[in-house]
Parts: C-alpha cells; structure tokens; sequence
C-alpha cells in the first residue's frame, strides 16, 4: 500500500511538471495552431538559466530563500525572452505559410537551441543544488513526499490556478481567447494580435522554465538533453486532454504522469518513454480529439 | 540616396543589445557547480552585439535594396527578369556537362583520394540514397515523416541480426532489409493514415524513438547499447578483399545504389502513384475528390519511402561492421530531413547536391563541425523563411493537349 501511495504521488509530481510544459503547448496551438516544436528547449533553457544564476548567487552568500526567488525570476524572465525571440524570427515570418514550413522553421529552432546550449555550456550532466530546503513536518513521510515533490505539487497548483483566473477574468485574458477563437475577428475589433500572440509565447515559455527549474532541483541535475524528451512527453499529454484546450492540457499531463508511474512502478523501468510514446500513438489513432477536445470537420 | 534611415539604424541596435541581454546568462555565465567557480566570458557578450546588430542592419539592407529595386521594375528602369544561378541547372545545356563531368570524377575518385576520403564520400553517398527515400515521403507526398531513421536501423538491424544467427551474406539481406523497410513503413503507414499533417509528425517521432528504446533496451534479441559487433563487408563472388580493396569496392556498389535510386524515384515521379502523391499534398480533399484511393497512395509513399531507408541500413552495417542504437537518434532523422527541404521538396537534383553539401562541408571543415548540428538547425529555419521551395526548386512535368 505505502508503495502505491509512493508512486501515486511519484504520478502526481510528474504530472504537475508535464502540466507546466502542457500549458504553452496547448496555449500556443489554441492561439496559432502550431505545434510549437521547440517549447521542451524552453523548458531547458529555464533549467539552465536556474542553474547558474543559483550557482553565482550562492557564490556571493545570498539567503536560501532570496536565492530561491530570484532564480525563479530569472528563469522565467530569460525563458519568457527565449519565447518572444523564437517566436518573432522562425514564427512570425510565416504566419500565413503552409502548415508544414512553420513546423519545420520549429523543429529547427529546437536543434539550434539545443546545440546553442551544448555549445555554450557544456553537453555533460550538471549537478544542480538543492534549492528547496527539507521540511520538517513532512519528516514521518519522508518514503512516500520529499520536499520537492511537495513544492512541484503546490507550486504547479497555485501557478495554474493563476493562470486560469488570468485568461478567464482579465482584458488581456479575455484577448487571448478572442485570439484563439477566430484571428481575423479579433483584430477587426482592435485586439493587437501580434502582442498578444507575442505574450502567449512569454508567457508558456516562463512557465515552462518554472517546471524545469522545479524538476532539476527534484533529480538533482540536468543537462542539454531534457527538453526534447520532456517536451515530447508533455505534447503527448497536451494531445491526451485535447490539444488547444487549458483544463485538457491539465487534465492529460495528470492521467499521463500516473500511467508512467505506474507503468515504470510495476511493469519495468526500461520502457518508461515507450509508454509515453504508445500512448500518444493509440490516443492518436482512437480518440485524435483527446479526452476534452472537439472533434473539427475539415471544411472546403 | 540613403537605403538605410535613422529608424532603421536604431532598431539595429536595438536588436544588438536585446541580443546581448538574451544570452547573457548562458553565453557570458559558466559555472562550476561543485567546485563553485565562476568563469565570466565578457567577450562573448561584444561577440553577440557586434553579429546581431550587424545581422539585423545586413537584413534591413537587403529588404531596402529589393524594395528599391522593386520600384525600378516597376517604372521600368531595369529589367524584370533575374537570373536564378541555381534555375540554370534546370538547362540542358548547363546540366548535362555538369552531370557528365561530375559523374566522371565519381568515377575516378578511388583512383585519386586516400581511403578516408573514399569512406567519407561513401557516407555521403548514403545520405544521398537516405534524402531520395525521405524525398518521396516528405517532399512528393507532403507526409512529414519525422522518425525516418527508425526504418534505417530497422534495415541495419536486420543485416547485423541475420548475419550474427544464420551467416546471411550481404547480397541475400539487401533485398530483405528494403523489404523490412517497407513492412515497417507500411506498420507505421496504417495507424496514422488519418491523422493531419502536425500530429503526423509528432507520431512518426514517436515511432522512431520506440524503435530506437527498443533496440537498446531489449538486451536479448538486439544485444542492447552494446550493438552487433563484426559484421561482414559485402561479398564479390568469393573473393576475399583487402581492406583498401573492400572499400573502394563499397564505394562503388553505393554510386551503383545511388544511380538505381535515382532512376526509380525519377521514374516514380511522373508514374501514376507519383502524380497522386503530388495530388495528395497539394490537397487531400480535393484529391480524395478525383478519385484518389488514399489510403493506398499514403501507404505506398510510407513503404517505399522506407524501402530505401532499409537498404541504405543494409549498407551502413556493411559499411561499419558495426551497429549500436546510439547511430539511430532523432538528430539523424533530422539530418535527412535537413537534406530534403535544403535541396528543395521534391527536388532529385536538389536533394543529391544539398547531401553532398551538407555531409561533405563539416568532415573538410573542421571548424565548423563542432557548430555542425547548430547550423542543421539554422539551415532549416532560415530555408523556410528565405526560400521554402528549397535551392534547386522542383519544376512539375506540364502537359500540353495537342488538337
């Protein structure tokens, strides 16, 4: 019983990660249609930006806590600016292209980024410090929740929670969704498009950063190589819930942590992305809308 | 008159000192996480100002100087037509000595190199055959197939298993490994044969990855991460070769295979299937609509696509004599796919020149093969936003009806 209660909480974290990576891709898709190919390295960038501002700041002697939002900040802030570059240089020039050449112009900009880190950093895997302290209370616990886990779970809660109240009740919300329901509509009656799809990239690619900060300091490391796998896993969830769809996105990253939870818990551990990937593979072909989304007729 | 305003000259700094705050943490910052050192490389950051800003007043340059142009045309101060260095190999006149020529010193080349360079020129001859086999896939039918490297090791594993169980030579498992291929492209080719563009690729990944995880981690039938270790080179009749011998003899089976590669996919091109693909990725309702069988015409796109991804598999255990998962990564895939949508989609001469180019550059250069991968990266995005139809466009057949 302990070791289900453990790898149930094990789905969970997963799941809270796959969430914060889910959320841009189905933000992204919802508002362009585009399968935004190089949001995993979003994820990494955000992990790398963490490891070296917590690594200077501790350096100079900084307080625990200090360290802790400051790094968060500058992950977010240089994933966001990531996001915003990607999007204006391999997106925006094709906005009106073929469904292919944007895709492409993506998978591109993932390799580049990828090697631009390799390159600029290094390609082994880097120790990252623990930045979330051990609590005390959760002590007796300590074989089923560790710390971290508990800080992805309510972390990831209160950042979803903020981004829903977001789109739902503010202008710019409001903007976002208008954008996503019909393009031409909403800058016929004089939503800035562009800022808000500009916006939309900043804003999944912080919380993509956020999620690769908080994983990294989960496993204790990181390298060049996560994002691919990890934004792979969390498209495979955004699809899960059905694609352009925000509760969906959340939905499908929890019901794809607990399946590899379990599936590594008690099947094997060698084949934990086989998993992930023949699900996405039998999702695709039995249920292409996903469980929240609407099935689309192709009109001509 | 100035090209370039005052407006123009800002926003090119503008763009410099964005760029120098984008990639002032990872370029200018290294840590050292254990022994807690910090290495600050300022120069880095004056490098990335200097190129961005330069980059961007180079972009800006450019847009003036064609708009200029444009208006010249337009009151016809200068000649409408350009001259396209890349449309002359369309001509005849241009492309027939070219062809002859370069197929002369193809013929030659083990006569004139040293046996690394004959090895790198088989490689890249490979890619050839791989770029042909993705062509049909992802530039005639429009399928983008993003785990093309799955039915390459399928192939490659299937001469390395033979070989290892029942001593099967070469020329037995060629044919075996392209029909293997095929197996797989058409096992692949079902379950997604409705799926759109996007998700396609996405799923075809996917598929590429479980093949890979499941060579490396089913220790008992693929060896695992270790991989199948003396594979024999192919065989002539019996007679044993030397080493040097052996290679330039691959050397010539792989022109062989890139000649008859080029003849089929040629043929395949304006054949009845062919005219379907084109149909089908120009518009698959509309296709569906002229009586097109879809399902038929996808699956063949996928089988003989991977048909060729199979041999040149056979072909590359033959060539190594040894395999592992770790030759069969997505990088790989992308590289094919970065020779199909360089030489244009669709495009035979377009995809050989964009194979040689883009294998052959990094091994001369060697400087330039660390940024390797990065400049894979860059091709694609810059080709799509410059120059989607590749740089040797694809021109279609025409018919014209004679009354």
């Amino acid at each position: 019983m302990e070791y289900f209660i453990e790898l149930l909480f094990s789905g969970l974290t997963r799941g809270s990660i796959y969430a914060l990576i889910a959320l841009g891709y189905t933000m992204v898709y919802g508002i362009i249609g585009l399968i935004n190919f190089a949001h995993g390295e979003m994820y990494m960038i955000g992990a790398f930006t963490a490891l070296i501002v917590s690594t200077v700041l501790s350096i100079y002697g900084l307080p625990l806590p200090a360290i802790l939002i400051l790094t968060a900040l500058a992950a977010a802030v240089w994933a966001g600016a990531y996001g915003f570059t990607v999007e204006r240089l391999a997106y925006r020039p094709l906005r009106n292209s073929p469904r292919l050449t944007p895709l492409i112009s993506a998978i591109g900009m993932s390799i580049f980024l990828q090697n631009y880190v390799l390159l600029a950093q290094t390609a082994d895997f880097q120790p990252f410090p623990a930045l979330i302290p051990e609590f005390a209370f959760l002590e007796p616990y300590a074989a089923i929740i560790g710390a971290t886990d508990l800080a992805i779970l309510i972390v990831s809660a209160l950042v979803m929670i903020a981004l829903t109240l977001g789109i739902k009740c503010t202008r710019i919300g409001k903007a976002m969704r208008a954008t996503a329901q019909d393009r031409k509509m909403a800058l016929l009656v004089g939503i800035n498009v562009d800022r808000i799809i500009s916006l939309t990239f900043v804003v999944g690619s912080a919380l993509a950063a956020i999620g690769g900060l908080l994983i990294a300091s989960h496993i204790g490391q990181t390298n060049v190589f996560i994002g691919f796998i990890a934004g792979i896993k969390a498209f495979t969830a955004a699809v899960l819930g059905g694609i352009g769809s925000i509760p969906g996105a959340v939905l499908g990253s929890f019901v794809l942590g607990l399946t590899e939870a379990f599936a590594t818990g008690y099947v094997s551990s060698d084949y934990e992305d086989v998993f992930a990937f023949s699900l996405l593979v039998l999702i695709l072909i039995f249920r292409p809308a996903g469980l929240l989304g609407k099935a689309t007729v192709e009109k001509v | 008159m100035a090209l370039l305003t005052r407006t123009d000259l800002r926003q090119a700094l503008v763009t410099g000192l964005w760029f120098m705050f984008l990639t002032f943490p990872l370029l200018v910052i290294k840590v050292d996480p254990v022994e807690r050192t910090v290495l600050w490389r300022w120069v880095n950051l004056l490098w990335v100002g200097g190129a961005s800003c330069g980059a961007a007043l180079a972009v800006r340059l450019w847009l003036a100087w064609r708009a200029a142009r444009q208006e010249r045309i337009r009151l016809g101060l200068a000649p409408a037509a350009t001259i396209d260095p890349f449309r002359l190999l369309r001509q005849r006149r241009v492309a027939l000595p070219l062809l002859v020529g370069g197929a002369l010193f193809l013929l030659v080349f083990p006569a004139l190199f040293s046996t690394y360079q004959i090895n790198i020129m088989t490689t890249a001859l490979m890619y050839v055959v791989l770029g042909l086999g993705l062509n049909i896939v992802v530039g005639v039918a429009g399928l983008l197939d993003l785990g093309y490297v799955a039915f390459y090791a399928v192939g490659a594993y299937s001469y390395g298993l033979l070989h290892l169980h029942f001593g099967l030579g070469f020329w037995t498992v060629l044919p075996i490994g392209g029909l293997l291929g095929a197996l797989f492209g058409i096992l692949l080719g079902f379950p997604v044969l409705r799926l759109r563009g996007d998700y396609l690729a996405i799923v075809t990944l996917g598929f590429g990855e479980i093949i890979r995880l499941i060579l490396e981690n089913w220790s008992e039938f693929s060896r695992g991460p270790s991989g199948i270790a003396n594979i024999a080179r192919p065989g002539l009749f019996g007679i044993e070769l030397s080493l040097e011998a052996a290679i330039v003899y691959l050397y010539y089976l792989m022109i062989g295979m890139v000649l008859g590669t080029v003849f089929v996919v040629n043929r395949l091109q304006n054949s009845r299937i062919g005219r379907a693909w084109y149909a089908l990725r120009e518009d698959e309702i509309a296709c569906q609509a002229m009586g097109i069988d879809k399902t038929r015409t996808k699956l063949t796109a996928f089988a003989l696509g991977a048909t060729w991804a199979g041999m040149a598999g056979v072909f590359f255990a033959a060539k190594t004599t040894f395999i592992n998962p770790a030759s069969f990564t997505f990088l790989e895939s992308a590289i094919i796919l970065c020779i199909v949508v360089l030489g244009g989609m669709g495009s035979i001469i377009g995809v050989v020149v964009a194979a040689l180019i883009l294998i052959l550059l990094p091994e001369y250069l060697r400087a330039v093969a660390d940024f390797r991968m990065l400049a894979f990266g860059a091709i694609l995005v810059v080709m799509m936003i410059v120059r989607p139809q590749g740089i040797v466009p694809t021109v279609h057949r025409t018919y014209a009806l004679n009354r």
